[in-house]
């Protein structure tokens, strides 16, 4: 017993000093919360770039991450569900409850796209609350820095101006990087693609891609062949075929060979690729492989 | 830019006006060119702001996202339905293939549980679970499980902080025991139908209390959660205590981590208490070898300790992943034992020391394909009986049970499963079984998270 007492007081006295202790769901908000909180918080990712967001395991280890945690930084929108909820509960942690400030669901802050106007679970694994993969637009991290900042400084009001010094640094570079992506990425506005799983809507719609198919018959339903043998026949003119980098990448391989079309391999979020290494190598990188993909 | 070159071209040009103006350094002059100074500055100030608001359109223009907060729910049609709890109800049935007669006891567990199978089409773990938050301190979830000749049972219904804080979480009500690893999970999320042996025999597949627990998350980085439950000693091996007091206690403690990101594990140690009154056996064999068996009734301590572990591996991520656990228990328990309460009815001390365990692995190689293994072993120990009913009660059985089964689902999605089960059953001497089960798991509406 006196061992335990001992270890456990030695875990507790090793652990990390920063103001706050931020649980951030996904690497992208991890990063985001980074560039506006710099060393004022210490941060622990949930899931890595290769995992599939929708089916992480409410692992022990994530438990144990959340009980001390003071901030939450999450998607929302219904991405998390098959885990969130267990983590909050079992963490005893009444910080991060769903409706306290420690909170912080970044879906709530953008515009979604793709709000079903019916539910039925016949239609695949839909959201309520529309589609949860906002990350692929990079202007939607303008209003979730924003939210987000507010929140550090609500929550550590103690550094304030170190986060509205920051917010302030992150708008600025953020936006001379979108109109440099947006630039860019001008060659890719009205060119037809496949996706493998309704992930990009936010990418379309920021860059101008035309989605004319999905390799998923329905949304979380891995394709199979004869759904993928129908989007063959459907083909015309399509440019390139979509998946983030934690897809299994048969589906898009095969529809790549047999349309002779590009399969492009998106990172989707940070870490997803060697090359996007933070948030805004992940859009240089995303960019990237659009443009090497019309070739 | 151009607008403020002006304005200093201006400014300049007034001011070397003055300047030829009148040559004379006297103090009107003075104060002129500090009016013209302090012109200069505030219309600087106001262009610079000016060009900054421009700079702010311009970049605005960019989003087509407007940074404001929308409502996380969509306005409900009628303010008495916005509030309804989530509800799941769990569609599940069972097709059943025996050699054996399902009653036969375990051999040397007679006096254990018995839950057995069930042979043919069965309905078999329909279940509806409502759960919601009741106010900002409490949860509410309720799992009524339809039986399949009609009627309903409650299998939970139970209340659960949510804001103590501090690693602690209390649960008040009917639950499941958080002992070992497989007891508190619920019946559609198992990877076999059935439960392992040991679980059947020592906790009548799941032990369900009816009382008070109390878990405790240390603050730190590996997971450690220390747990006690106190409860009426209402499932088995509690004999449904209906006086003042505790009829059973529960001691656990669990300590989980991951292993780069690719591997996690959970182990734990359990211990459970009772005391058992008038726990009457039925149908067991005896040493004179009574046509049928006799009843027997045990009264005493029953004392278990457990050990758990659950180790997954998922390789980048989760779309296909082995998972292997493993389950040891041990149950002493010592008291007098009633040897056929319907003619003998001889009473003498008893006790005896009865252990098993089970290894298995589930292994999904496809994304909606998994298959599995299981190996189940108990002992019957050797118990030691008083004089008077030496002659009667068999001690050593000199017979270990096994059963090996294999398993292989098909989830076409999330919600829905299909399972063949095979199992090759030697837990009764001499009366080997080769079993097929074909299984149906369905969840509509509510889908909550699952634990791990």
């Amino acid at each position: 017993m006196n061992k335990f007492l001992f270890l456990t007081l030695l875990f507790i006295s090793t652990a990390s000093h920063a103001a706050l202790n931020v649980f951030a769901c996904e690497p992208e908000w991890a990063a985001l919360t980074q560039l506006l909180a710099g060393d004022k918080a210490s941060l622990y990712t949930a899931t890595g770039a290769l995992q599939d967001p929708h089916r992480v395991e409410a692992r022990p280890s994530l438990i144990a991450r959340a009980r001390r945690a003071n901030l939450l930084v999450c998607t929302g929108a219904g991405l998390e569900t098959a885990w969130l909820p267990v983590i909050v509960r079992e963490s005893g942690n009444a910080a991060i409850r769903p409706g306290n400030s420690g909170y912080f669901e970044a879906a709530r802050f953008v515009q979604m796209l793709e709000i079903p106007a019916r539910l039925d679970r016949s239609d695949g694994d839909v959201h309520a609350a529309g589609n949860p993969h906002i990350q692929t637009d990079a202007r939607n991290f303008l209003p979730v820095a924003d939210a987000l900042s507010k929140r550090l400084i609500l929550l550590d009001p103690a550094n304030t101006g170190y986060y509205q010094q920051q917010l302030t640094t992150f708008n600025q570079q953020w936006r001379t990087a979108i109109a440099r992506w947006e630039k860019q990425a001008a060659p890719l506005k009205g060119v037809s693609i496949i996706a493998q799983h309704r992930g990009f809507p936010y990418l379309n719609n920021w860059l101008g891609l035309k989605q004319v198919a999905e390799l998923e018959a329905k949304p979380g339903m891995e394709p199979s062949v004869a759904h993928l043998s129908q989007v063959l026949n459907e083909l015309q003119q399509t440019r390139m075929v979509l998946r983030a980098a934690y897809q299994d990448e048969r589906p898009s391989a095969w529809i790549a060979e047999r349309a002779h079309i590009s399969a492009v391999v998106l990172p989707y979020t940070v870490g997803g690729t060697a090359q996007a290494s933070d948030l805004y190598a992940l859009f240089d990188d995303t960019i990237n492989r659009l443009l090497a993909g019309l070739k | 830019m151009f607008k403020k070159t002006c304005l200093s071209v201006a400014i300049a040009a007034l001011l070397s006006l003055s300047f030829a103006a009148s040559a004379a350094n006297d103090p009107d002059l003075q104060a002129i060119r500090e009016q013209i100074q302090q012109l200069k500055q505030s219309y600087e100030q106001r262009i610079t702001q000016l060009e900054q608001r421009l700079a702010q359109a311009e970049a605005n223009s960019h989003e087509s996202v407007p940074a404001r907060e929308q409502p996380a729910v969509q306005a409900a049609s009628s303010s008495e339905s916005a509030f309804n709890p989530a509800i799941l109800l769990v569609l599940g049935g069972t097709y059943g293939q025996l050699k054996q007669d399902p009653a036969v006891p375990t051999t040397g567990f007679a006096m254990s549980a018995h839950p057995g199978h069930q042979q043919g089409f069965n309905l078999g773990e329909s279940e509806l679970g409502i759960s919601a938050n009741i106010d900002p301190d409490f949860r509410g979830v309720a799992t009524l499980a339809l039986a399949s000749a009609g009627g309903v049972t409650v299998e939970n219904a139970f209340v659960q902080t949510s804001a103590l804080g501090n690693g602690l979480n209390l649960k008040f009500g009917r639950y499941f025991s958080g002992l070992g690893y497989l007891n508190e999970q619920h019946a559609h999320t198992w990877d076999f139908v059935d439960q392992p042996l040991v679980y059947a025999s020592l906790w009548n597949n799941q032990l369900g209390e009816d009382g008070v627990q109390v878990k405790w998350l240390a603050p730190t980085d590996t997971f450690i959660e220390l747990g006690a439950e106190l409860g009426r000693g209402r499932g088995f091996p509690g004999t449904d205590r209906v006086k003042n007091g505790i009829g059973s206690g529960v001691l656990f403690a669990h300590i989980g981590d991951d292993i780069g990101i690719e591997h996690s594990w959970r182990t734990g140690i359990s211990l459970h208490q009772t005391r058992r009154t008038d726990a009457v056996s039925t149908a067991v064999a005896d040493l004179p070898g009574t046509p049928g068996g006799v009843n027997n009734s045990f009264s005493g301590d029953s004392r278990t300790a457990g050990m758990d572990f659950v180790w997954k591996y998922s390789p980048d991520g989760n779309s296909r992943y082995l998972k292997v656990q493993g389950e040891y228990f041990q149950r002493r328990e010592s008291g007098l034992l009633t040897y056929d309460t319907a003619l003998a009815n001889i009473s003498d001390r008893y006790a005896a020391t009865q252990s098993g365990w089970y290894l298995q692995s589930v292994y999904r190689f496809m994304p909606h394909w998994r298959s599995g293994l299981r190996y189940d072993r108990l002992d019957p120990g050797t118990a030691s009986v008083g004089a008077l009913n030496a002659g009667n009660i068999i001690s050593h059985y000199g017979f270990q049970p096994t059963r090996t089964s294999l398993m292989l689902d098909y989830s076409p999605s999330e919600f829905s499963r299909l399972r063949l089960q095979l199992a090759r059953d030697n837990s009764r001497q001499g009366l080997p079984d080769n079993q097929l089960f074909v299984q149906y798991i369905m969840s509509l509406g509510a889908h909550g998270a699952h634990q791990y």
